[in-house]
């Protein structure tokens, strides 16, 4: 009761509408909008998270990844720093985060951003599974983009790896060049093909970078080589990157490495943290806990 | 014989008009290939074609570079050869690419952090270099044949051929010839690097053990000038005009493709002995694909007893005769595409991660790779297109004369 005095009405709903940020994100942010404003920096939602009670915030890992993006989206681009952690203990290997991300970016079939790999150790009754989310490991080193003849892929100021849609020719070599198979490729398929009627469902525009991109024959992405991007277009407006909002056991955790007090750079800075494949001095931005 | 080689012509040429309808119409729904193996039989098919003009350039340079008399008379076959296999290479990987409208792209805006940007730039200066020396080389032929031919709309091609210089006397035709000489010594450097550049697009790539060596380079150009200069001893043996000139050229061909071939045998026996003897599962997955994996008989059956074992026996043997050769040349040369295959695909069908090929289950999301048959209606295009050009070409220009 105490506790509820404190909050005002105004800041209980901004509470609200940030944690409805995890399940109805879309709702929050008027798609047109974004579409508008191509490839600038957002205007951060305008939720405040200050006013609550500390113990709150700290007590609620969501709470807390939203103030630490909220709080990195005061500072220019070039000074953040996104980062990725995915605790394996907690991953239950449910895939909601790969079809969150699916249906949010509305990938075709053939392309995927974020599968969850699946192995078995031991033999029965001694058996244990690990599940191992593979986002794009937003390499600090990316072995995709030196490689691409036209430079429609690089590594933006803060980090993350990226592809200029109407700039890639289609050829396909940064894919073979990923050590991580973290790039697909848009054959221009839908689902529904086949069926009586192609759905508007899969022909909706996707808001990739900021941009809308609706789905027609001959256009981009359709042609060209696609890649998880922590999904700019709502990190941008203040919005979790969709993995992350899907995450049912909270595996997934996101935020600015160059924020010393975010919960990432807490996680980073354990002992029981690594990368995939770190012999390659990729230097990935995506990390992991084993155990 | 002809009329078969008609008929065969035919049905390559209309499967190919239907692949290409589908290339337009489909785009690229109907490929084999997918977002874990991108590169398909496209990529092969283009290296491979690549690999002849490179090859049949460098064999033309024997005669206009290091003054090679006994060949002087296949030069401007090479050249020819070395054009026509140039561009069907080139519409090849132009059916490959994902937005076609954006090829100009890599000439534009192009990314020299990229082997493939300096590929291309490199083939393009190769291309205009090849255009013009091929054009010297049959000069002072072409304006004969503007004033022998008979009125007609041949006449007016070779006179505009000719550009308005009749001038073909003594000096002239030595300036040609200089002319023809500088060219190709500055080609030879460049089909170096531009071949050596395909085999270095792939060499770079760190991710794929089986691809990052450095013999890929060299290994390219051993292949460019085996399929090349097999290539070109096929057209002599089968298409030259029967005599004592063409026993000769034959002879002489049959020793560079033998010792050519052997080499190139050389290197991929290293090639695929060393990383078998280290054992390392990161550096032979690839490579057991290939000697025992599902496609097994690409390598054995296609490179090593059709490309290599039965050539090695003709070329070798005493009897074999014009026939014989040709028959050798033509094995190599179209049997190379094999080769080209077990390049571009073994790397591709291992996984970058375990567990990955059963994480997400969808078409175009699995590490297997067998072309479709729509791309191998995009090949038949392109062959039925090369040998067109090339028939044209040998009844008009005067590449043979």
């Amino acid at each position: 009761m105490e506790m509820k005095k404190k909050i005002s009405r105004k800041d209980f709903l901004k509470l609200a509408g940030t944690a409805a940020a995890s399940t109805v994100a879309a709702g929050l942010v008027e798609p047109d909008k974004i579409a508008a404003k191509a490839d600038e920096e957002q205007q951060p939602a305008q939720a405040d998270l200050s006013k609550l009670p500390r113990e709150i915030v700290y007590k609620n890992e969501l709470l807390r990844m939203q103030e630490d993006l909220l709080k990195a989206l005061k500072k220019s681009r070039g000074m953040r720093r996104w980062a990725m952690v995915l605790d394996l203990r907690r991953c239950i290997g449910c895939s909601a985060c790969t079809i969150g991300c699916k249906a949010e970016n509305i990938l075709p079939p053939g392309v995927v951003y974020r599968p969850v790999m699946d192995e078995e150790f031991g033999t029965y009754p001694k058996v244990t599974r690990r599940f191992t989310p593979r986002p794009c490991m937003q390499c600090d080193n990316p072995p995709c983009t030196s490689v691409c003849p036209v430079t429609a892929t690089y590594k933006r100021e803060d980090g993350i790896v990226v592809v200029d849609y109407n700039k890639c020719i289609g050829c396909r070599y940064c894919i073979t060049a990923c050590p991580y198979n973290a790039r697909t490729a848009d054959f221009g398929d839908t689902y529904t093909e086949g069926t009586p009627q192609v759905q508007d469902y899969e022909l909706r525009p996707a808001f990739e970078y900021n941009k809308k991109w609706p789905r027609k024959r001959g256009l981009s992405p359709i042609g060209n080589a696609r890649k998880c991007h922590f999904c700019i277009h709502r990190i941008e407006v203040g919005l979790l990157p969709a993995c992350v909002t899907t995450c049912i056991g909270g595996a997934t955790y996101f935020g600015d490495n160059f924020d010393t007090d975010s919960l990432v750079s807490e996680l980073i800075s354990r002992p029981n943290i690594t990368t995939l494949k770190p012999e390659l001095g990729t230097k990935p931005k995506v990390y992991y806990i084993l155990g | 014989m002809k009329k078969l080689i008609f008929i065969l012509w035919l049905v390559l040429l209309v499967l190919g008009v239907i692949g290409v309808w589908e290339r337009f119409i489909f785009e690229h729904k109907l490929v084999g290939y997918g977002s874990y193996v991108p590169w398909g039989l496209g990529v092969a098919a283009y290296i491979y074609f690549i690999g002849l003009s490179a090859g049949a350039f460098l064999i033309s340079a024997l005669v206009y570079v290091f003054g090679v008399k006994r060949l002087e008379a296949i030069g401007k076959l090479a050249l020819f050869l070395a054009l026509i296999t140039l561009l069907m290479a080139l519409v090849c990987i132009w059916f490959d690419i994902g937005h076609m409208e954006r090829a100009w792209k890599i000439w534009l805006s192009p990314n020299f952090n990229s082997m493939m940007a300096w590929m291309v730039w490199l083939y393009s200066v190769y291309f205009v270099l090849l255009l013009g020396e091929t054009y010297l080389a049959m000069r002072s032929d072409i304006v004969w044949l503007a004033e022998k031919q008979p009125a007609g709309l041949l006449k007016l091609i070779f006179q505009g051929l000719t550009f308005g210089s009749r001038d073909v006397s003594e000096p002239a035709v030595a300036r040609d010839r200089r002319k023809v000489r500088v060219l190709a010594a500055i080609g030879v450097p460049l089909a170096l690097a531009f071949h050596g550049g395909v085999g270095s697009l792939f060499a770079v790539v760190g991710a794929k053990p089986y691809w990052h060596t450095s013999l890929m380079p060299i290994l390219f150009l051993t292949g460019a000038l085996t399929s090349g200069g097999a290539l070109l001893t096929s057209v002599v043996c089968f298409f030259w005009k029967k005599g004592e000139e063409q026993r000769e050229l034959a002879g002489i061909l049959a020793k560079i493709i033998l010792g050519l071939l052997c080499f190139d045998l050389l290197l991929e026996f290293v090639e695929i002995t060393i990383p078998l003897w280290g054992n390392m599962e990161y550096h032979t997955q690839s490579l057991k694909l290939v000697l025992s994996g599902q496609y097994w008989y690409v390598f054995w059956i296609f490179h090593l007893l059709l490309g290599s074992a039965i050539p090695l026996a003709l070329l070798l043997s005493r009897r074999a005769g014009v026939k014989g050769i040709g028959i050798a040349g033509f094995l190599i040369a179209s049997t190379f595409l094999s080769v080209r295959l077990n390049i571009v695909i073994p790397a591709q069908v291992v996984p970058e991660l375990k567990g990955l090929e059963s994480a997400f289950i969808e078409p175009h999301l699995v590490f297997s790779y067998l072309p479709s048959f729509h791309e191998w209606r995009l090949v038949f295009f392109i062959l039925a297109f090369g040998s067109a050009l090339f028939y044209a070409g040998w009844k008009i220009l005067p590449v043979h004369k």
